[in-house]
């Protein structure tokens, strides 16, 4: 495949996406005939751009609270103080992940109440788990002759961790970090049931009233989003990988 | 002067070095060889303290290696990794100013010293300075894990097999790079080889060790004349005497009255690098001249020869 292929497909696919949440006006004929009765083709309760903006906030507030929090305790039990709460820590962010979102979010309303809040503490403990695994993994897997190297120079502990650690497990945990985005971007849908402003609200009111046209709208922006950032994140990983003459995985 | 007073390290029941003590003079190099597995490189790591012993002190100029922090005492000593652990992350030029950034040294300081150690080391600080460590060669990668290890100018320098991946041409160049900048600058050196050739043309006295113990610790020309077990005369390489006692040897000190026809070959040349243009070319003497030109005498093959014997 010639090299500019790709990105081209990725360019289309952005100006198609801004397009859409801006004017979907101008799609307007190509949705109609999924719909009956003469409803309304495009979602007509708020904007389509806002509610877009509105599910990446959530979805960018909680990933950058899961990344701090899985990469702090990823450190923090790698660090020979903290090897003892090693199991701990991973059956805590396990557990955290087979409770089922929609129970996450049955749990959380009455503690916070409707709105933002308990999908955000949906998407957090759902985050947590990919970027904590990876950051595990990127702290325990390095090339045991670099740090020892890193060591024998003089860094201290502090040192070695800024400047040799983290910058030679990023690209391990940014893979987690990706993936734990692209879950957080579809279970921010669900966010809607609890009266979060997100992409879910099309979704759930083309469900109510039958209407097709608004399910595909909803679902084909976040399907897009979730490509598009997918793509945009490996790239920076395997550029990061690449640097340090590894091959991304 | 590195005192290491009754060293021992324990891995649970497995001692892994058994009770050493060595002095090691300042401004000397010590070589230390060995087996594989004979615990050479965790007494090395001893000294700068990546690993703690389990009994016994070493003392840097009378002061022992505890009374500072052990980040602050490896700034202070240079060190070669076995296996030059390169920071991939970081560009050639990177890696070489680890110590000085980390010493805090000016930015311009830092820079005139990096350049100054790829150009001794024939690495264009234009061409590899912004390279990363694996777009280097086996050989180059070694060579500025060297750099690295020398980079603060340190007093101290332990070297893990620093020359293992060089070829033999480069190699031979970066023993005496090594030897100029420890004339130089005063350095003490302890490296860990595992040819024998590097220990006894390197090592003011070569250090054997067999399964964490030190089994003989002397000048080469004694380690080569009274290998203290049969364990070390293996390791010397028997077959190998001969010539090894030759090559500690310049040729200026075998130097004997008389003329010899054909080229000259300089005072400082080895013995054994002398012996071999008479064997190859089949003469039975060469003159010698000086560092001036000046002839000194000749060398012959008896004379030599002799030297080779065991010493009495
Ligand atoms: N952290 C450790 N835990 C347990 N055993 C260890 C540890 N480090 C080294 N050893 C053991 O100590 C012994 C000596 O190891 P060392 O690395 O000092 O050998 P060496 O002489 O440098 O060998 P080589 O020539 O192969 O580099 C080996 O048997 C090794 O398995
Ligand atoms: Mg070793």
């Amino acid at each position: 495949m010639k090299a500019w292929l790709p990105l081209l497909l990725r360019l289309a696919l952005v100006v198609l996406l801004v397009a859409f949440v801006t004017s979907p006006g101008w799609f307007e004929p190509l949705l109609k005939p999924l719909t009956e009765n003469n409803a309304p083709v495009i979602y007509n309760q708020g904007s389509l751009l806002t509610l877009t903006l509105l599910h990446l906030r959530i979805v960018l507030i909680a990933t950058v609270a899961a990344t701090i929090v899985a990469v702090a305790l990823a450190i923090l039990v790698t660090r020979p103080a903290g090897a003892e709460f090693l199991p701990l820590s991973r059956s805590l962010v396990n557990i955290g992940q087979t409770f089922p979102p929609v129970a996450v979010l049955a749990l959380a309303v009455p503690a916070v109440g409707f709105g933002e809040k308990p999908t955000l503490i949906a998407l957090f403990l759902y985050g947590l788990l990919p970027i904590f695994e990876n950051a595990l993994t990127g702290l325990t897997t390095l090339p045991a002759n670099v740090v020892e190297a890193a060591r024998g120079a003089g860094m201290t502990g502090w040192q070695r961790l800024t400047k040799v650690e983290l910058p030679l497990s990023a690209p391990i945990i940014l893979g987690g970090i990706r993936l734990s985005v692209v879950i957080s971007l579809a279970t921010a849908t669900i966010g809607s049931t609890v009266a979060a402003k997100t992409l879910g609200e099309v979704i759930i009111a083309g469900l109510l009233s039958n209407n097709l046209a608004f399910i595909l709208q909803g679902g084909l922006i976040v399907a897009a989003l979730a490509v598009l950032i997918y793509d945009g994140l490996s790239a920076i990983e395997r550029y990061a990988a690449r640097r340090m003459g590894r091959e991304a995985e | 002067m590195i005192e290491i007073e009754g060293i021992t390290k324990r891995y649970d029941t497995t001692t892994v070095v058994d009770d050493v003590s060595m002095v090691i003079e300042p401004r000397t190099i010590a070589v230390i060889v060995g087996t594989s597995g004979s615990g050479k490189t965790t007494l090395l790591r001893m000294i700068n303290r990546l690993v703690e012993p389990t009994a016994g002190i070493i003392k840097l100029d009378g002061a022992d290696n505890r009374s500072v922090p052990g980040y602050e005492l490896r700034r202070s000593i240079g060190y070669a990794i076995q296996g030059h652990g390169l920071f991939p992350h970081r560009t050639v030029a990177q890696n070489i100013a680890t110590v000085p950034v980390l010493l805090g040294w000016g930015k311009d300081r830092i820079q005139a010293r990096v350049d100054e150690l790829m150009t001794l080391y024939q690495l264009d600080p234009k061409e590899f300075g912004p390279r990363y460590p694996h777009e280097l060669s086996g050989g180059q990668q070694q060579r500025v894990g060297v750099a690295r290890a020398l980079a603060a100018e340190p007093n101290v320098l332990l070297m893990d097999e620093p020359f293992g991946a060089l070829d033999p041409i480069i190699r031979t160049k970066a023993q005496e790079d090594l030897l100029a900048i420890q004339k130089r600058f005063g350095t003490t050196i302890i490296l860990v080889t595992h040819d024998m050739e590097e220990a006894v043309h390197m090592g003011d006295k070569i250090a054997v060790m067999d399964a964490g113990k030190l089994v003989q610790y002397a000048k080469p020309a004694e380690i080569l004349a009274n290998p203290a077990s049969s364990f070390v005369e293996t390791l010397v390489g028997a077959s190998e005497r001969p010539f090894r006692l030759l090559s500690l040897g310049r040729v200026r000190d075998a130097v004997e009255i008389g003329a010899a026809e054909g080229e000259a070959i300089p005072g400082d040349a080895s013995q054994r690098d002398a012996l071999a243009e008479l064997l190859w070319t089949g003469r039975p003497a060469l003159p010698v001249k000086g560092a001036d030109g000046k002839p000194l005498g000749r060398v012959t093959v008896d004379g030599l020869i002799k030297r080779a014997a065991r010493p009495a």
